[in-house]
């Protein structure tokens, strides 16, 4: 892409500053000014729900920092130490190396109890930005083609993501891990035929063995991150090369992207957002208390605590596993116990339908057509009652998983809140269903007819004959019967006075309210805003837009 | 649009172009065109102007603050833990850690993020998708295929089936050798372990049965126990008081409820006086089922909500278990005048959650 030129001229101009001279030596050996060009101009459209791939993007990184710091001080081991640290409720009592480097980093490293505090919110957000980021990509449609494969390496990643999540709160070997560890051994053993075997590899033995800590660990910190670090790099270079998604608005099309450039503008507020996120977590991880494991005391597989309760993502995982009957299978001598359906086949179940949606959608829609522009989810009724009948599914499961402390705190039956949870799976994802799909129609109709008879002004109007009627503000052009002439183009339709007018939002200044500029600025402003669409609209546009 | 951009003006062109319209230029070349770009502040120096810039700066400057105070706090601050009675003011170091690092970065990031919304020039920037079927690209499509069939035949895959079927045979050989020695190298075999505990008798060394023991070490007597009461205990061997498998439940009904107790066949006279003993590691998931219900006579288990009716042999009652968690034969031999329960044998069947070859 670099502009050919002669030698000599070439010669003659070199660049004087010092920037100039830096790029013409690095471009002198890379010959990369061309293709840095490109990903500087590079068009980032600019919208909230876009930013959640961001956030989840930035918690990784933050983890990645905060956990390389937590490794230097923890000790992946379960070999025996008599606790004598600062903590003195715990001093003297037996415990593994990993539980007690944990307390140590807690309490005998200056500022360690922050940076792990840190480390574990970013987890939690880690994984709750992605399932956000995954719900907004499936609600408008952005898996569809060309971005299908995106979809299963974003799933992947939150497969994968929950996997670490729950390897990584494992690890400090504290009462409440363990316990749940403990669990983890009941569902692979649970795993007809190969359940047994494949626990006592995972183990080394019976559960818990002297093994199991060590090798959570490098699956903790190599394992896992290194695949995260990959397809998080396929992911955007994917998305890079295959460009963003947008809403369909004004000036919106198929074969653009329009937003900020990513240099420098993108790049400035993206790096602003990382500190902010990065900002908020330091403030939780500060203020919040999280896994206070010295509360919990070192993993005794003879107790438990009640009301434990595990990291968010498990919950639902927890939910399933108690709220599903006591079937368990015993035929020709062997035994699949109850506990594989809801731990094992569930999720399994949940995944695959998760990874097969787009091919399904894409089949029984015949839609075989590529898209960049997002849908609106009233627009698709059908999937977004299906999203929201899911959703409904696993919001259940994941109340339940707190069914005890939710029976505690309101004082209901435990057995009451175990059978209301299993009725509620069966009975509200069908009716989320029913209900999201009509909202959907409903919101639908009154796009079109706000789009027939105008904006409700708040205007009421006595006619000659008496009746009152509300004055309807036209979005556009009226025919002779006094009926929009504007049809539905899949964007938003502005259904209050003070939205009129407010379609490219990237013209109005203001956080919240549009800025009303002093009459002197406005003038010179609209002066200028004339001038500039003169110039759009002459045949090259390109060069000549400032003087 | 066109697939292709403006044509590229010549060096010298370009170098009598204003920064700006160079780089408009690139951009066109790019795919990239503006649609709207402009000023934050046509008219310099304006008060308005100079009040964003201040309100960035400010923001830094917040961060800048922070970060040294942060510094102070972190170096200056009593932080280790003290036990109650002493001065707790080190319980503000983690948050006051946390809140100056908040401040610090989220300082900088609002500051970066205003600096664009309030200071940087307004755009709108249009880029080409380029996506959409190119003139050239079935032909692209039509050579990159060819150059990939023409390479495969070049190999001569397709005629020599001895060599494909030989390379398959040593992919394959390439792909399981690692699972296998990984795999070989992991590989335990669980043999009889899950169906067995330490409550296993040694009679050579203890002839009346294991010892049943508290953590501590410490014997277990009948009269430790009040009436209702219960006790976690362990065999007294070498390891015992940690085995994941091995923690017991060692019960006393109140008076009379002994009569009361549901056994299954055999197991009649397992239990000693008004004391049973049954497996602590719940036959679901294996959390301990360490919540004893007096009244109700009710174990729970704080996992996943099983319950266990102690006096109707320990019966899943309520929640996903599916198994009587298993029973353990109390006996009681008589030390210096004592009396101290051991467990002449150990569970008669495998303790804990459910696997395939339990039966």
């Amino acid at each position: 892409m670099t502009s050919t030129s002669e030698a000599p001229s070439r010669r003659a101009s070199r660049p004087r500053t010092p920037a100039g001279k830096t790029g013409m030596w690095l471009d002198e050996r890379f010959k990369a000014a061309g293709a840095t060009r490109k990903y500087l101009n590079k068009v980032f459209p600019d919208h909230w729900s876009f930013m959640m791939g961001e956030i989840a993007l930035y918690s990784f990184i933050i983890l990645i920092l905060t956990g390389t710091y937590l490794s230097f001080f923890f000790d992946a081991s379960m070999g025996d130490i008599r606790y004598n640290g600062s903590y003195v409720p715990l001093q003297g009592v037996e415990m593994s190396r990993a539980y007690a480097s944990t307390l140590n980093i807690s309490f005998d490293v200056r500022g360690g109890l922050v940076i792990r505090q840190i480390h574990h919110w970013a987890a939690l957000l880690f994984v709750a930005a992605m399932l956000i980021h995954m719900l907004r990509i499936f609600f408008t449609g952005a898996f569809r083609k060309p971005r299908e494969l995106n979809w299963l390496i974003g799933l992947s990643l939150l497969v994968l993501g929950v996997l670490e999540g729950f390897v990584g709160y494992s690890l400090p070997d504290d009462l409440l891990s363990g316990t749940g560890f403990r669990i983890a051994d009941a569902i692979i053993l649970s795993i007809p035929v190969i359940g047994t075997w494949t626990a006592f590899m995972v183990f080394g033995g019976p559960f818990p063995g002297t093994l199991i800590i060590g090798r959570l660990y490098i699956v903790h910190v190599l394992l896992i991150p290194g695949i995260l670090v990959a397809l998080i790099a396929v992911h955007l270079a994917i998305m890079i090369r295959q460009k963003h998604t947008d809403f369909p608005g004004p000036g919106k099309s198929e074969t653009t992207v329009v937003g900020h450039r990513f240099y420098p503008k993108f790049s400035a507020q993206a790096t602003g957002f990382f500190f902010i996120v990065f900002g908020l977590l330091c403030a939780l991880g500060g203020l919040a208390q999280i896994n206070p494991i010295w509360l919990f005391g070192p993993y005794n597989p003879a107790q438990v605590s009640s009301g434990s309760q595990p990291d968010w993502y498990m919950g639902l995982l927890d939910g399933s596993t108690r709220l599903f009957p006591s079937w368990e299978i015993r035929l020709w001598g062997h035994t699949v116990p109850a506990l594989f359906w809801p731990t094992v086949v569930l999720p399994t179940i949940l995944i695959g339908l998760a990874a097969a949606y787009p091919f399904i959608e894409a089949r029984l829609t015949k839609d075989r057509a590529r898209h960049n522009l997002l849908q609106r989810p009233r627009d698709v009724p059908v999937r977004t009652a299906l999203g929201a009948m899911a959703c409904t599914f696993l919001a259940v499961l994941f109340i339940s998983g707190g069914n005890d402390l939710i029976a505690k705190a309101f004082d209901i039956s435990l057995n009451a809140m175990t059978w209301g949870g299993r009725i509620a799976t069966l009975v509200l994802p069908p009716l989320a269903y029913v209900i999201v799909y009509r909202l959907c129609l409903g919101l639908q109709r009154h796009d079109r007819e706000v789009l027939e008879h105008g904006v409700e002004t708040g205007i009421i109007k006595r006619l000659p004959t008496g009746e009152f009627i509300e004055v309807h503000q036209p979005l556009g052009p009226v025919d002779e019967h006094g009926h929009g002439m504007l049809t539905y183009a899949a964007a938003a339709v502005p259904k209050r006075m003070n939205r009129l007018g407010r379609g490219r939002l990237a013209h109005v200044r203001g956080f919240f309210y549009p800025v009303k500029e002093k009459p002197e600025i406005a003038e010179r402003l609209a002066a200028l805003e004339d001038s500039e669409h003169a110039e759009l609209e002459s045949p090259e546009r390109e060069a000549e837009l400032t003087d | 649009m066109s697939s292709t951009g403006p044509d590229v003006p010549s060096e010298d062109e370009l170098r009598e172009m204003s920064t700006e319209q160079a780089m408009l230029t690139g951009a066109a070349t790019d795919g990239v065109y503006a649609v709207h770009r402009r000023d934050r502040f046509p008219v310099p120096g304006t008060k308005a102007e100079k009040r964003s810039e201040r309100g960035v700066a400010a923001l830094f400057t917040i961060a800048a603050l922070a970060g040294v105070a942060f510094i102070v706090v972190f170096v200056a601050a009593p932080w280790t833990w003290k036990p109650p009675g002493n001065s707790q003011i080190f319980r503000f170091y983690t948050p006051l850690l946390g809140t100056l690092l908040g401040i610090m970065l989220v300082g900088l990031g609002a500051g970066a993020i205003l600096w664009a919304k309030w200071l940087m020039p307004e755009e709108e920037f249009v880029q080409e998708r380029h996506d959409e079927p190119q003139p050239g690209e079935g032909a692209d499509q039509v050579m990159t295929g060819a150059t990939l069939v023409a390479g495969y035949r070049d190999t001569g895959l397709p005629r020599r089936s001895l060599l494909v079927r030989t390379l398959v045979l040593a992919g394959g050989a390439l792909a399981t050798v690692p699972l296998v020695a990984l795999i070989g190298g992991l590989i335990k075999a669980p043999g009889k372990t899950l169906f067995h505990t330490l409550w296993s008798p040694q009679p050579a060394k203890y002839p009346n049965g294991i010892p049943v023991v508290y953590s501590s070490g410490r014997r277990v007597s009948p009269n430790d126990l009040q009436a209702g009461g219960l006790a976690t205990v362990f065999p007294g061997v070498p390891g015992g008081v940690k085995d994941a498998s091995s923690p017991t439940l060692l019960i006393r009904l109140r008076p009379g409820q002994g009569k009361d107790v549901e056994a299954r066949n055999g197991q009649a006279n397992w239990g000693w006086g008004d004391f049973v003993a049954y497996s602590k590691i719940c036959t679901h998931a294996g959390c301990p089922a360490s919540l004893y219900e007096q009244q109700t006579t009710r174990l729970l288990c704080p996992c996943h909500q099983s319950q266990f009716e102690v006096l109707r042999d320990a019966k899943p009652v309520f929640g996903p278990a599916t198994r009587s968690l298993p029973k353990l034969k109390l006996d009681v031999e008589v030390v210096d005048g004592v009396q101290y329960f051991v467990a002449p044998q150990d569970y008669q069947e495998p303790i804990g959650p459910g696997f395939w070859e339990r039966g």
